[in-house]
């Protein structure tokens, strides 16, 4: 039984991300999503660390089209985080057994 | 295999601010009706809806928590509350309404379970549905 966990907010202005990852078990995956996203800058280091430290157990994802929404380049996203499509989105929807929304 | 599946409603707003606590609990009412295996789970700010005494004439919204405590009419028993979430907001299980349900031998039992941040994830693990508010 695996989850996707996927959050929607900045963890600048909420805890949902923090929430997301400190509820997150060895084998799932969290998705950063719309607002979200700009949490996966690797320069913001307070949120880069806190990612990291759950990469080990969990693996990370970024939807790509809402970085490049936001003028985030690939680049400047924390190493080890995946970032992926529409379609991707939906391939990890299908390869866990539920998903869970952090609002 | 079983029709039952495990649904678990995740509370993580304080109440009356927005929506989702009141929507909430009118979709775990409405859901009720489908026999289903269902908890509830108060984490994050979502500690706040289970607060006891809640008054909201000064505000001019319905006030819904006595609702809480009909859950166990509706066969909603489990309902889980992270106590780190307490904790961190500086409350205690004394804080909480009494929400209860009749066991077996027709005796009013709390259905509120305190639990740990690492077995709240293990509960949210265990599931076949989460919805969220």
């Amino acid at each position: 039984m695996s989850t996707l966990h996927t959050v929607n907010k900045s963890p600048f202005e909420r805890g949902s991300l923090a929430s997301a990852l400190a509820h997150a078990l060895p084998g799932d995956a969290v998705l950063l999503i719309e607002d979200a996203v700009v949490g996966a800058r690797a320069s913001a280091v307070k949120t880069a660390d806190l990612i990291k430290a759950a990469m080990p157990a969990c693996k990370l994802y970024v939807l790509g089209p809402d970085l490049t929404a936001r003028g985030i380049p690939s680049t400047d996203v924390v190493d080890g985080i995946n970032i992926v499509d529409y379609p991707g989105f939906v391939d990890l929807v299908a390869d866990h057994d539920k998903t869970q929304a952090w609002l | 295999m079983s029709d039952t599946k495990r649904f678990l409603y995740v509370n993580r707003k304080a109440p009356h601010g927005t929506i989702y606590a009141l929507e909430s609990l009118e979709v775990v009412l409405i859901g009720a009706a489908f026999e289903q295996d269902v908890s509830l789970a108060f984490l994050d700010d979502g500690v706040f809806q289970l607060i006891k005494k809640q008054t909201t004439t000064g505000i001019g919204v319905k006030n819904f928590a006595p609702v809480y405590r009909a859950l166990g009419d509706y066969d909603v028993k489990k309902i889980f509350v992270e106590r780190e979430s307490l904790e961190e907001r500086g409350l205690s299980e004394d804080d909480l309404m009494e929400i209860t349900h009749e066991d077996d031998d027709e005796e009013d039992v709390s259905s509120v379970e305190i639990v740990d941040r690492a077995r709240m994830a293990e509960i949210m693990a265990a599931q076949d549905v989460i919805l969220s508010f």
